[in-house]
């Protein structure tokens, strides 16, 4: 099961490893990401998931917020 | 959204999967940095000055006023131990009784802003409310600094020059 995570998680993920995605379309991310992410938007997971992302590594996806 | 990419991806085998929740929004309220074309656009965060002078709860309103004013400020925040802003000494606040604490002179719950929000909103927030000043705080309500309706207009008035000449020099790369 996914498990929610805050800001702080994040960076420590990040620092030791962790992939982080952006899942909002590609115009929103090239305005804005986070440092290091890269971007798969939400319709585009199932194509481009497997090659993009390592199986072995922690995956941690965000959008713009909570709603 | 966010959810459902994470619950997908765990759907085909990525075994460790973590969504954050709060995402790109709360990244840049806490003053973050952020990479891509608006990264280096001004924010209220940026604008603002993080020198501005700070006092407790208890501190003497006489004591704050002295040492506001030899720092060449009218204003002063009013924070806890952990710089979370607690309210606002303007220029009356201040001259309201030299023995009173902050906390009774002070105005409570100021209006605060994020460190992202974009310096043109401010701009017309600001002379729209005739509002001379107002802190910049984080997400959890720390002060990032002080934003001056001063600094917010030229800020803005610069950013729109920019773009004006530059949307000019794309008229004449066209012509």
């Amino acid at each position: 099961m996914p498990r929610s995570i805050g800001r702080e998680e994040v960076r420590r993920l990040v620092a030791e490893g962790a992939q982080l995605v952006e899942v909002l379309p590609a115009e929103e991310y090239e305005d804005e990401h986070l440092p290091g992410a890269i971007n798969i938007a939400l319709r585009r997971i199932d194509r481009e998931a497997p090659d993009r992302l390592d199986r072995a590594r922690p995956v941690v996806v965000y959008c713009f917020d909570a709603a | 959204m966010s959810p459902r990419a994470a619950w997908r991806l765990e759907s085909m085998g990525f075994g460790e999967v973590y969504d954050y929740v709060a995402g790109k929004q709360d990244w840049g309220a806490a003053g973050l940095p952020v990479e891509g074309k608006l990264a280096s656009r001004p924010r209220a965060g940026t604008v603002a000055k993080p020198d501005v002078p700070t006092c407790g709860l208890e501190d003497r309103v006489g004591d704050v006023r002295e040492r506001v004013r030899a720092e060449g400020w009218d204003v002063c925040v009013v924070v806890n131990e952990g710089s979370v802003v607690l309210g606002l000494l303007r220029e009356k606040q201040l001259d309201a009784g030299d023995d009173r604490p902050a906390r009774e002179a002070m105005r409570p719950g100021p209006s605060t802003f994020r460190h992202d929000v974009d310096i043109e909103d401010m701009a017309e927030f600001m002379a729209h409310h005739d509002l001379p000043s107002a802190p910049v705080t984080t997400s959890d309500g720390r002060l990032v600094g002080l934003l001056t309706e001063e600094d917010a207009a030229r800020v803005a008035h610069e950013l729109h020059a920019k773009m004006h000449a530059s949307d000019e020099e794309h008229d004449d790369d066209d012509h």
